[in-house]
């Protein structure tokens, strides 16, 4: 029996359904870092907070260390840096107690992103 | 193995290809990021074929309902033949029935309905006036209860095809309108769900539109019509309104006024300001809000911090068209 993955654990694409509107809603109202996330497509920003929770829940993806570099420069540019990083990783856990995720499940997944974090940064 | 049909040509999938994958090793420039079923860069629609269920994970209902499908997952079942969202230039000609005016700016056109002309209230198409020019209008009438197709058109100064509509066209006239667009319609499956429909000036036409096509669908959860206008002689179908009010308890109508003197019959605030005080939980709900663009995107935010969720967020903001 192969065990079963982080991602299938937290709940596999259902989860990240379910954490996909509670996880945006918290970056919209987030002072600290909506001026990132203010886009008026906001089902093209949604869709993007969706890879990125697949990507943190360590769900099946392609992105590579190098996509998220690129995916992140023009955000480095505006001045992205630590603090808003660990802004997120702060909404990423609110997320994931909200949906009631066991502590040592939401601790996988924070390494998970924290893993990112130079390339997210452009380090 | 299965034939792709996309832009005129056909390519055969290999075993196991995605449609995505098919298309770009033939050298065709097809949009994409994630390749993964996640971004959504890439939707496409299905015009022949289904797509596999995998293909359609995520989309709204909405979406789903028009075969809309991303490339980048479908291992195509079968033969399919596929367009890009904006790709579609289907196009038909119909006759003008009726032409009338429902207050001083806004014009009602009917339509002839074309044959297998296949719609949903609420949705939008493409009006062409004599030289081609195209506009987007919102559909007012119901398949099911109205055989000619309603336009509410609101005059805009030097609008090359409002203005057209307004002087020229008259009952008789042969016009050209391409096909049904758009996810802001009532999907049936939760005939209890409260709806939120929200509209400034001719953003009436598609909310008249869902409001009589949900209850007409036997909807039994609330259904709160907000609509606005500067003055009360922006208002329109008010008697229509009001009347629905009266024969469906669960419907309820609210015409709002947002500058100068309110009459008695009319609430003085912005439709939208209204609405989201009046409800302010909207967790469960689905939302409607169609019209002025700047209200629009931003109602459509208020909602969705309000609780609602975005796949349960149907937006049109009326954007003018671009030079
Ligand atoms: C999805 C969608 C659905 C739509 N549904 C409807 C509908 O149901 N009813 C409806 O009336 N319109 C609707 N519109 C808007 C419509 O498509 C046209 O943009 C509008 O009718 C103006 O076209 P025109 O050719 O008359 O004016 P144009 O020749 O395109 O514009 C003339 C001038 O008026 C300006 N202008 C454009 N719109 C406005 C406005 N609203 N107020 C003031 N000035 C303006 C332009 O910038 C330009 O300077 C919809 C738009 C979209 C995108
Ligand atoms: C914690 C680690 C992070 C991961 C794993 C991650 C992952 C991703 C992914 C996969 C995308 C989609 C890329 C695409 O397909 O276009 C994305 C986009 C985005 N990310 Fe992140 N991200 C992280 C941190 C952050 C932070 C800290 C911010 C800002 C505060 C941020 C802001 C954005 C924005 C605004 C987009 C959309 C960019 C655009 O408009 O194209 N991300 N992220």
């Amino acid at each position: 029996m192969t065990n079963p993955s982080l991602f299938e654990k937290i709940g596999g694409e259902a989860a990240v359904n379910a954490a996909v509107d509670i996880f945006y809603r918290k970056v919209l109202a987030d002072k600290r870092i909506n001026q990132f996330f203010e886009g008026v497509d906001m089902e093209k920003q949604a869709a993007k907070q969706k890879s990125f929770l697949t990507v943190a829940f360590g769900g099946p993806n392609k992105y590579t260390g190098k996509d998220l570099r690129d995916a992140h420069a023009h955000l480095v540019k505006r001045g992205l840096n630590d603090s808003h990083f660990d802004a997120v990783m702060e909404n990423l856990g609110a997320t994931l107690t909200e949906l009631k995720v066991p502590a040592d499940l939401i601790a996988q997944a924070a390494a998970v992103a924290e893993s990112t974090r130079n390339d997210v940064l452009g380090r | 193995m299965p034939r792709i049909l996309f832009d005129n040509q056909e390519y055969e999938s290999g075993p196991g290809e995605t449609i995505l994958d098919c298309l770009t090793r033939h050298g065709v420039p097809a949009p994409h990021s994630c390749r993964s079923g996640l971004c959504h860069t890439c939707m496409m629609r299905a015009l022949k074929g289904t797509p596999s269920g995998e293909s359609q994970r995520g989309l709204k209902d909405a979406l789903v309902l028009q075969n809309y499908f991303l490339p980048c997952v479908c291992v195509p079942p079968g033969d399919m033949s596929v367009v890009l969202p904006d790709a579609e230039t289907f196009r038909t000609d119909t006759v003008v029935t009726r032409l009338d005016r429902l207050n001083p700016e806004i014009i009602r056109l009917r339509l002839a309905r074309p044959e297998n002309y296949q719609y949903r209230a609420g949705q939008y198409l493409t009006l062409f006036n004599a030289d081609g020019v195209g506009r987007s209008y919102s559909l007012a009438s119901v398949p099911a209860l109205d055989g000619d197709l309603e336009l509410h058109i609101h005059r805009v100064p030097g609008g090359v095809v409002s203005g057209w509509v307004d002087d020229r066209l008259q009952a008789g006239a042969t016009v050209s309108i391409g096909e049904a667009l758009g996810d802001c319609f009532y999907v049936p499956g939760r005939p209890d769900q409260p709806l939120l429909l929200i509209g400034t000036g001719s953003g009436l036409a598609p909310l008249y539109g869902i409001a009589r096509d949900a209850l007409q669908q036997g909807h039994t959860g609330p259904i709160k019509l907000y609509h606005g206008s500067s003055t009360p002689d922006g208002l329109y179908l008010v008697q229509e309104l009001q009347d629905l009010a009266l024969k469906n308890p669960g419907f309820d109508y609210r015409p709002c006024v947002s500058r100068g003197n309110a009459p008695a019959w009319t609430v003085r605030a912005r439709a939208d300001d209204r609405a989201l005080e009046e409800n302010p939980n909207l967790a469960g709900w689905r939302i409607y809000v169609c019209g002025n663009p700047d209200m629009v995107n931003h109602t459509k935010r208020r909602a969705f911090l309000a609780g609602a969720s975005l796949s349960d967020i149907s937006a049109d903001p009326f954007l003018p068209s671009l030079p």
